[in-house]
């Protein structure tokens, strides 16, 4: 017991000693902890999945957090095949950011923050994973969020950086206001918050509706919808995508992180841990896989114009986690999981590897100044490369695998699925050629910056190009564990393997179908690459050339569909007037400071006519005395 | 034989020209005489009770006011030398630092 307990608690004491210490005594040396607690962390994790694997699921409370009536919260875990994998990928992931950023932080001021929050970080997303109730769930989902803000802000002196670090709040708290009404709901309904009663007792409820705002609606889909609101804003789906691009203001490894591992998963990992539930709406499932969707082609195409290579990444997570949730929406719950899997590889891989380039190009992220790296960086590039053909599709690697099953359970997933799984495609050309395009406008041509800088440029240390091909061989090789059975006989074994909890995904189509669906996927993987190599590689020229013919769809894409502009307009700039006309105008004006005022004049008016009694002659304080004890003894004389 | 009320009318008369320099004069070395002179009248009425009563309790509360007086007559005089010092004046309607 004491083992599993200590896998979130390892990071957790890791961020205690470096926050307390880390200023006056640790400084510089915060990896020394930080680094073998995460470390020991999937130690543990892969422990527990070697007794998961031999079919323990471990299900244990460690304390009675509260106990209120019938409402009752424990802290307790629960380990189950989902956990088991998103262990793994926490912790492995987490374990090479660390160590990537003790290179690419070294020297900061705040390197022992940066190293606590890193911790802090860890463990709320393995308390998010590992929990056994619903509020737990939600103390870890609520602490990445924090976490996020601490992070991205890091470098807080910067006010762009700052900026983008409240909007990660606070667009995350918009869908932790539906997530939180969520988890009441399921509270309401089912007398309990932890997993296994809820589940248990999901089907009893199916058919009863509830009333809101006079209008009767299927229980069950109110409170998935609920659920999958926090899930949009803590994965970054339509419409509550926006603060992930802006999340790139914060150190490479913290996108990383974020990216990666922790945080946006949280969203994917959330919806299949309550497949019970979504499986039971079949409304909630649409809107799942049409959200999802949408956010994969919609985020790939501003992919498509970007130039800070950073941003680029970020828009590919934002149409990789729209994959995800495509997936979870037509009921492959374990393709989604599959994808999560892998993406987290290739996708630390690619933001590690873009950090790395940063880091030899001091800072800059523009892409239109770089170029002609391969020869300067050539472990970065072959990295790099390996991480763009996972994500593209190209087979025999991992991301191969995982979008392939999705894009198959999208095709047969009726109606909306083949709707879904053709503008999957076509996101999967987009991406194809999006991610190409950063490898040639980086790697080949000629190099495109300042031309004292051409002679400064290097390789990156070894402490940084390590976690890099560690990560690649997870880009390669982590998704030989769930080739479908058209390939290969009982390759899907991480299907099998989490079949017992998120079961398996129904309806089975025909060979000839399914060898459409992968042929497709690798014309578009294989068409991506072209466009891009004609267009970057070929004739350089090109792509100004068609920017400047599509101008209008060009300045669309290249100012995100105007969304940010949008929510400004709709969102900040009222609450803005809002605050500064009635709360601050009147309210705090008129309101608060008349009271606070207020007490103090009153006070002075009456002292003003009083004090004039205090004549400060002794005559008159002697004449009232006398007058005093006259009126006394005259009432003791006549009027007793 | 004095009767009682001559000695009530006596000490009645004191203190009523006592209670009346108390407030009327502006010396305060007079102000305080004046208090003295109230104080002594209310002796006077106790003792002329006590030998009406054949009792010796006013005649011993008597000398507890004596010495009251005694003590509160020099430390009345004490602060008024020291205020005087800071402020050259004994006049009581210029004594006024408390005014409001």
């Amino acid at each position: 017991m004491l083992k599993y307990t200590l896998i979130p608690l390892l990071p957790l004491l890791s961020f205690i000693i470096n926050i307390l210490f880390g200023r006056n005594f640790i400084k510089d040396k915060a990896h020394w902890l930080a680094v073998p607690a995460v470390f020991g962390s999937f130690v543990l994790a892969v422990s527990a999945f070697m007794d998961v694997q031999s079919g323990n699921v471990i299900n244990i409370n460690i304390y009675n957090w509260i106990v209120s009536g019938n409402f009752n919260v424990t802290i307790g875990f629960l380990i189950d095949q989902l956990t088991a994998i998103m262990l793994i990928v926490v912790t492995s992931i987490s374990t090479l950011i660390f160590i990537y950023s003790i290179g690419y932080m070294h020297g900061d001021s705040g390197y022992y923050r940066f190293f606590s929050y890193l911790s802090l970080f860890v463990f709320s997303m393995l308390i998010l994973v590992m929990s056994n109730n619903f509020l737990l769930l939600y103390f870890g989902w609520e602490a990445v969020g924090l976490c996020s803000y601490f992070l991205i802000g890091f470098w807080f002196h910067k006010k762009s950086a700052a900026d983008a670090g409240k909007k990660a709040f606070i667009v995350n708290r918009f869908g932790d206001f539906g997530f939180g009404l969520g988890v009441i709901l399921v509270f309401l309904t089912f007398g309990s918050l932890e997993y296994l009663q809820v589940f248990g007792k999901a089907n009893s409820v199916i058919g009863q509706t509830i009333n809101i705002f006079g209008y009767n609606l299927d229980l069950i889909t109110v409170i998935c919808l609920l659920l999958f609101c926090g899930a949009i804003g803590k994965s970054a789906q339509m419409p509550l995508h926006v603060w992930l691009p802006d999340a790139m203001e914060g150190p490479t490894p913290v996108s990383a992180l974020i990216h990666a591992a922790t945080m946006v998963t949280a969203g994917v990992f959330m919806v299949a841990r309550c497949n019970p539930l979504f499986s039971l709406s079949h409304t909630a499932m649409n809107t799942v896989a049409v959200v999802g969707g949408i956010t994969a082609i919609f985020a790939a195409t501003i992919g498509l114009v970007q130039n800070d290579i950073k941003r680029v990444i970020a828009y590919s997570t934002v149409s990789q986690l729209g994959y995800m949730f495509l997936a979870l929406g037509v009921g492959a719950y374990s393709a989604g999981i599959f994808h999560l899997y892998t993406h987290a590889y290739f996708k630390a891989l690619l933001f590690l590897g873009s950090g790395s380039v940063i880091h030899a190009l001091h800072d800059e992220q523009n892409m239109q100044k770089m170029g002609g790296l391969k020869k300067h960086m050539p472990i970065t590039y072959w990295v790099f490369i390996l991480a763009t053909l996972s994500i593209t599709g190209i087979p025999g690697f991992a991301g191969f695998f995982s979008k392939d099953e999705i894009l198959y359970r999208a095709y047969l997933g009726g109606e909306v699925g083949k709707g879904l799984w053709m503008l999957a495609t076509v996101a999967a050309l987009l991406t194809a050629f999006y991610s190409w395009r950063l490898i040639f406008l980086t790697f080949h041509g000629k190099f495109r910056g300042p031309h004292e800088q051409e002679h400064h440029l290097h390789e990156s240390p070894k402490v940084i190009t390590v976690p890099l091909m560690l990560l690649a061989v997870g880009a390669v090789a982590a998704g030989w564990v769930g080739i479908p059975p058209l390939l290969m006989e009982h390759g899907d074994k991480i299907g099998e393997f989490l079949a017992p909890v998120l079961g398996h995904p129904h309806g089975e189509g025909s060979h000839s179908e399914e060898m459409m669906v992968m042929g497709m996927s690798v014309l578009v993987a294989l068409a991506g690459w072209y466009i891009a190599y004609k267009m970057y590689v070929r004739n350089p020229e090109l792509p100004q050339k068609v920017g400047a013919k599509f101008k209008p769809v060009y300045n669309l894409l290249y100012n995100k569909y105007y969304i940010d502009e949008l929510y400004n307009r709709i969102f900040v700039q009222p609450t803005l007037k809002f605050s500064d006309k009635v709360i601050l105008g009147f309210f705090d004006k008129s309101i608060i400071e008349g009271v606070v005022n207020g007490v103090p004049n009153l006070i002075g008016v009456f002292s003003s006519k009083f004090r004039k009694i205090q004549t400060g002659l002794l005559s008159n304080y002697g004449l009232v005395m006398a007058a005093g004890a006259l009126a006394i003894i005259g009432y003791m004389l006549f009027l007793r | 034989m004095v009767p009682l009320s001559w000695y009530i009318i006596l000490s009645a008369l004191t203190f009523s020209i006592g209670v009346f320099g108390f407030l009327a004069r502006r010396n305060l070395i007079i102000v305080f005489l004046s208090i003295e002179l109230m104080l002594n009248s209310v002796n006077i009425s106790l003792i002329a009770f006590s030998h009406y009563l054949q009792s010796m309790r006013g005649q011993m509360l008597v000398f507890f006011i004596i010495t009251v007086a005694a003590a509160e007559a020099a430390i009345g005089l004490a602060i008024l030398i020291a205020f005087y010092k800071n402020n050259p004046t004994i006049k009581v309607d210029e004594i006024n630092l408390l005014k409001g």
